[in-house]
């Protein structure tokens, strides 16, 4: 592991993600606009159904950008594992004829989600423009909270990557629990809404539960329920970031002891 | 490790877990777990012990026959497969070339399949850009390189991965079949590049199932038998033991399928089998049985590695009738080493008509070194230099 960032690795990450980001938009007419006008016609539907006709968010200020901060960094999140998940797999044909560090596939599909994220986290800085969301100086901690859920995710994707080599239907239950994961995360309904203490220190203790509030709290407004409030400053408030640090920790050695068997059971 | 070393095998052993019924998902599992713990599988060796060392400037040919492990041995050099036991060693960046053009992507250009292939290779965009036109030219596609590749031939596609392959730079090359693909000029184009890497002194490990390429350009050769290794030294000597091995395959093969013959008289029969090989001389028996009062002629031809080398008959003033028996006798030291066969034919000597065909195989092999001449007899022939 000496040469994790060697100029070899580098150069073929580089190429990799230039790759993916080519590819993906191949042939649509719109091209590269889509990474943000697709996240532009999801939040205008999620806006009419939650914020215009189920009204969820009144008495949240700004809530159309908060709706929005939340959906962007879940997609993110959901991108990212399911994108990974399938990495080793779909490259296949390179990891059985040339050996390249296969740690380098997964983070370079991580890379193409990580770029669409500040994609989107464009259309975000728009909507709080055309919102007069005030800045308050907590926007400079956002960065950090970016980088735990991106820890978070990459221990994720590299566990469920490795896994779905042997176990195919790995994605089937990953969809399902990202979709469980998508209405126990306060992404569309603020977390105002539930009163009861104890189930929003639950939902709270869920690491994208306490980074979407964070994020919301950092960014959108300070009217927002954190981890911070719930347990009134107590050790609790770490069990998020202790997820995140064992995620990746048990991502990252389940990953190491499978890559050397990746070319012979694709 | 030995700075003369380019790589080191140390007592590699691989073993695959075949499994009866491959578990792909969790229900499976669930289930062959409740069942009895393990899932069933078969133990397979592809490689049992195996132990060699590569000098630098070595040019080392892997030889065996399908199924023997010697693309498993490849792969654990490429580092693609862990070895199951044992160690390796190797010392200096190394190329593989399993396959040409891995991760060429249908839908990018030429040139950014170029720049993709070699960032795979290990180089950065910079060397890439420095070697591109020598690559394109070298391709002869300089008017396609912006076009998408799906839209290439499959000439072209393969033209493009091999002028990659041979500007990759690296000390050590590994090269599986390549051979194998591509039209004879193609085949031409990558013995010249054998050439110039022997020339350069580069180590590379070659593995093929072309002996003549084997005895012309490996320095030295292993043989790889159903995992074993068989044989370390003189690529010759482990071109013949190929030969040999695969003759008795074919012998073996050719005692099951003896029909489909095309349609011959049935009053006609004739036999033949090498009944003595030294290094001396070989003998073939022909044995025919007729009831027809015509006179008869054996032809035999001799083919080396499929082409015939020479067309015999028997004297023409050589009467054969009835049922009779015939020895020809060959002498063994005009032949050049390589695999022979020997055909043999009865004709009517009336009308030229052959009437029948022996079914006897009759092969023999000739061992030796000289795997520049590629001459099947040994030619009364001199060379000599005159200086200018």
């Amino acid at each position: 592991m000496k040469h994790i960032f060697s100029k070899q690795n580098r150069v073929l990450l580089g190429e990799l993600v230039r790759t993916d980001f080519k590819l993906r938009y191949q042939g649509s007419v719109l091209g590269y606009a889509w990474s943000l006008l697709h996240p532009l016609l999801l939040f205008v539907i999620l806006y009419a159904v939650f914020v215009k006709f189920l009204k969820l968010g009144t008495g949240v200020a700004h809530y159309p950008v908060y709706l929005l901060l939340g959906i962007v960094l879940w997609n993110f999140f959901n991108e990212m594992t399911t994108q990974s998940l399938t990495s080793i797999v779909g490259r296949g044909d390179l990891i059985r004829k040339i050996r390249i560090p296969r740690w380098i596939i997964v983070l370079s599909s991580s890379i193409s989600a990580l770029i669409n994220l500040l994609l989107n986290l464009v259309v975000v800085g728009i909507f709080m423009g055309i919102n007069h969301v005030d800045l308050y100086r907590t926007l400079l901690l956002l960065p950090l909270i970016l980088l735990e859920v991106y820890i978070f995710a990459l221990g994720a994707s590299l566990f469920l990557s490795a896994a779905f080599v042997k176990f195919r239907d790995i994605s089937y239950i990953w969809e399902v629990l990202m979709q469980a994961g998508f209405y126990l995360t306060p992404v569309i309904y603020p977390l105002s809404k539930i009163t009861n203490l104890t189930l929003q220190k639950l939902i709270l203790i869920n690491p994208m539960g306490q980074a979407l509030q964070d994020a919301r709290y950092t960014s959108v407004t300070h009217d927002t329920t954190t981890i911070y409030h719930v347990f009134q400053g107590g050790w609790y408030q770490f069990i998020p970031f202790t997820i995140v640090a064992l995620v990746l920790v048990a991502g990252v050695t389940y990953f190491r002891s499978q890559s050397k068997y990746f070319a012979e059971n694709i | 490790m030995n700075d003369e070393l380019a790589i080191a095998v140390d007592n590699v052993s691989k073993i695959f877990k075949l499994p009866h019924d491959k578990q792909t998902s969790v229900k499976g599992t669930v289930i062959s777990f409740l069942r009895g713990g393990k899932a069933t599988y078969e133990k397979q060796h592809a490689l049992k012990n195996i132990s060699f060392e590569v000098k630098k400037g070595e040019f080392f040919g892997i030889v065996g026959r399908n199924g023997s492990g010697k693309s498993t041995l490849l792969k654990l050099l490429a580092g693609i497969y862990t070895p199951s036991k044992g160690s390796i060693q190797v010392n200096g960046r190394l190329t593989p070339f399993i396959e040409l053009g891995v991760g060429f992507n249908p839908e990018l250009s030429g040139r950014e399949n170029v720049f993709l292939n070699g960032a795979l290779l290990g180089f950065s965009r910079k060397d890439m850009a420095a070697m591109y036109n020598d690559i394109v030219e070298f391709a002869e596609i300089e008017r396609f390189m912006d076009q998408k590749l799906k839209n290439y031939s499959s000439g072209m596609q393969v033209r493009l991965a091999f002028s990659i392959a041979i500007r990759a730079q690296g000390d050590m090359l590994l090269l599986d079949e390549v051979l194998a693909v591509g039209d004879a000029a193609f085949q031409q184009k990558c013995f010249d590049y054998f050439e110039e890497l022997k020339r350069q002194k580069k180590t590379v490990v070659f593995v093929s199932h072309d002996m003549s390429a084997v005895r012309r350009f490996c320095t030295r050769a292993i043989y790889i038998k159903n995992g074993d290794m068989l044989h370390d030294g003189n690529p010759a000597e482990v071109a013949d033991m190929y030969a040999v091995d695969n003759l008795e395959n074919m012998q073996a093969q050719a005692v099951k399928k003896d029909s489909a013959e095309p349609q011959l008289p049935k009053t006609f029969s004739v036999a033949s089998k090498i009944t003595k090989q030294t290094d001396a001389s070989i003998v073939l028996d022909v044995t025919f049985k007729t009831k027809e009062p015509d006179d008869l002629y054996i032809a035999i031809s001799v083919l080396r590695d499929g082409a015939s080398v020479a067309e015999i008959t028997t004297p023409l003033d050589m009467e054969l009738r009835g049922n009779g028996r015939v020895t020809y006798t060959l002498d063994a030291t005009l032949f050049n080493s390589g695999m022979y066969e020997v055909p043999v034919v009865l004709c009517k000597k009336e009308n030229r008509q052959l009437v029948s065909i022996s079914t006897g195989k009759n092969r023999f092999v000739i061992k030796g070194e000289d795997p520049i001449r590629g001459a099947a007899f040994k030619l009364e022939d001199t060379w000599k230099y005159h200086e200018q």
